[in-house]
């Protein structure tokens, strides 16, 4: 005990008079947070949009103005020809134009059906495909409240509605990504590079001749990187809360407990890293490439699992952070209970057991 | 006297198809200064790490502080010290603190540390220093400061691989001044090196090349066999044989 603790402290003093790894440490989650919640930013405002009328009626008047009184778009004013419209199009003036039909009320009333036409400058495909749903979905909210009025029965509308996160806000998305990223690095490098290195600099042999225990040494090594991971995680929840204003719907217990789960299964990782590698620079780059790129890639932290190819998604299944992610998204932001993300848990559960059988497996008793 | 700590037969190390300890056999006497020559890639430091239970002998057996090499590896490694061919102490950490961990690592009291930290500084003179971070001292200063260290729990035996490398002649003397005050408290001292003039220093030297032990003696009775002048050109007649080097 009394070995553990020496060793704790010296841990902690390395890691407090490497200013420039402290700064990382600590600065690093709330960097992201800022540059994900201000700079970055995947939602779609500022929609220009412009409306050709040639029959201007009650129906097509009442739908142009929910257009413009949707703060996602900016209103560019009124086209008198189909020529103009895509005149504007063309300068790079407008993302959606909306063309109503001749005669648009007429056509509705009499034969059930009018047609609008929605142009979107799909230069930008994610922009172009946003701005459409946006405009069809207030279209069919229009629709379905005139239904309601004119009291036809068994009329049966589609309804659009954004659950969870009405605004579409990005945040709540990367947020849960920003803490599978963060804890990982931490984690995962940080624990790597700290064992590597004694490795490196030969004190690993001294301590090695010394009675401490391998597994004292290591179990004392992770102990600091756990409490600044947790501090880090700490840190996330609160700049997330505070400023970007992403709330959180369930259980905070729970989520610590996802995290401190998260958190051994990436330490896990990092010691299986440092079995494997002998030089500091090789424990980055392999820390880097196995565990930051597939975060960023496959975990869902930016790109959707769903919209992978089926090969990708199979292969984002072994990515630890696939699964906090999912785990934190139903606690924070679904506010879902411990019955809803059990087989998250068990994942994670079994890939930290798995990894640390291999570190122990690994682990020479005796140098080679 | 003449109490064995380190006694070891045919021990043997392969890595794969390269045997890096070839059946060596010799004993070490308590309190002694024994030598452990050889050149660049002779196979000391391995026969040194097998001998301090941090690597396991492909073949052989032996004893050292009375434990076997084999199955007593811990018990070992309470036995003695061991100061490594890199340098073995932390940078960033301060003199103190050096101290203070491997005090902890080796189970000392608080209390016997703190007593014993102040008597070390005043031997060394380096009282002014125990707040400097260890990357700030002198190499010659930090090596006595890890000898101090490896010997700071009072072992059996000291293991000490090529401690004087790269530092200037009158540090060394220095170092070898502690190395001899530290067999004077019955302390055996095992030390790889290859600098010749040590080897003189030594009670007895053994001479391995190409992973065997080709020579073990006095430096004077090495000298007389090899009819030689100096321990320098013993080491000479016996290298040129070797096959490997570096």
């Amino acid at each position: 005990m009394k070995q553990f603790i020496a060793f704790i402290k010296k841990e902690f003093r390395h890691i407090m008079r490497d200013n420039r790894t402290l700064l990382i440490i600590l600065g690093m989650p709330v960097v992201e947070i800022l540059l994900f919640g201000f700079a970055i930013n995947m939602e779609v405002q500022d929609i220009r949009v412009a409306f050709y009328d040639p029959t201007p009626d009650a129906f097509t008047t009442g739908i142009t103005e929910r257009v413009k009184q949707n703060s996602y778009f900016t209103y560019r004013g009124d086209m008198h020809s189909m020529d103009d419209m895509e005149e504007s199009m063309r300068k790079g003036e407008l993302d959606l134009a909306v063309v109503f039909q001749q005669n648009f009320q007429e056509n509705l009333v009499h034969s059930g059906e009018a047609a609008i036409q929605l142009l979107s400058n799909s230069s930008d495909p994610n922009r172009g495909s946003i701005a459409v749903t946006y405009a069809t979905a207030i279209i069919a909210g229009f629709q379905q409240e005139q239904t309601e009025l004119m009291q036809i029965p068994f009329q049966i509308q589609a309804e659009n509605r954004m659950i969870y996160n009405p605004l579409m806000k990005s945040s709540y998305m990367f947020v849960p990504g920003i803490m599978g990223l963060v804890l990982m690095i931490i984690c995962t490098i940080m624990t790597s590079v700290s064992i590597v290195r004694e490795k490196e600099r030969g004190t690993m042999e001294v301590l090695l001749a010394s009675p401490l225990k391998q597994g004292t040494m290591i179990f004392a090594k992770t102990i600091p990187y756990m409490v600044i991971s947790f501090i880090d995680f700490v840190i996330i929840l609160l700049l997330s809360y505070f400023i970007l204003g992403v709330p959180v719907n369930g259980s905070l217990l729970l989520l610590f407990l996802v995290a401190i789960l998260y958190i051994t299964l990436t330490l896990s990782y990092g010691l299986t890293v440092s079995t494997l590698v002998d030089k500091q620079v090789n424990a980055v780059i392999f820390s880097a490439i196995t565990a930051m790129i597939p975060v960023l890639m496959l975990s869902g932290m930016i790109f959707p699992v769903d919209n992978m190819p089926q090969a990708l998604q199979a292969f984002s299944a072994i990515v630890p952070a696939r699964w906090f992610i999912e785990a934190v998204r139903k606690v924070m932001i679904q506010g879902l209970g411990i019955t809803m993300i059990w087989k998250e848990v068990l994942i994670m559960f079994g890939m930290t057991l798995f990894l640390l059988g291999v570190t122990i497996a690994k682990t020479k008793k005796r140098l080679e | 006297m003449s109490t064995r700590v380190i006694e070891v037969t045919d021990l043997t190390k392969k890595f794969g198809n390269f045997t890096a300890v070839d059946h060596i056999t010799f004993d070490v006497e308590e309190g002694e200064i024994f030598g452990f020559l050889g050149a660049n890639g002779a196979g000391k430091t391995t026969a040194m790490q097998m001998l301090c239970g941090i690597s396991m002998p492909t073949a052989g057996a032996g004893t050292v502080a009375g434990y076997d090499i084999i199955r007593e590896n811990e018990l070992i490694k309470r036995n003695i010290g061991y100061m490594s061919q890199k340098f073995s102490l932390y940078e960033d950490l301060r003199v103190w603190e050096n101290i203070r961990l491997f005090g902890g690592i080796y189970g000392l009291t608080d209390k016997v540390i703190a007593t014993k930290t102040d008597a070390l500084l005043e031997r060394l003179n380096f009282r002014e220093e125990r707040n400097t971070m260890v990357k700030y001292l002198p190499l010659g200063w930090k090596q006595k400061l890890a000898f101090s260290v490896a010997i700071f729990h009072e072992p059996k035996i000291v293991f000490l691989d090529e401690p004087t490398g790269g530092v200037d002649p009158a540090m060394r003397r220095q170092f070898w001044e502690m190395i001899y005050e530290a067999a004077d408290q019955g302390i055996t001292v095992f030390v790889t090196t290859h600098y010749m003039d040590e080897a003189e220093y030594c009670n007895r030297v053994s001479i391995m090349v190409d992973g065997r032990i080709d020579a073990l003696d006095t430096p004077a009775e090495l000298r007389r066999q090899f009819n030689a002048d100096s321990m320098d050109e013993v080491f000479r007649q016996l290298a040129r044989k070797a096959k490997r080097g570096d």
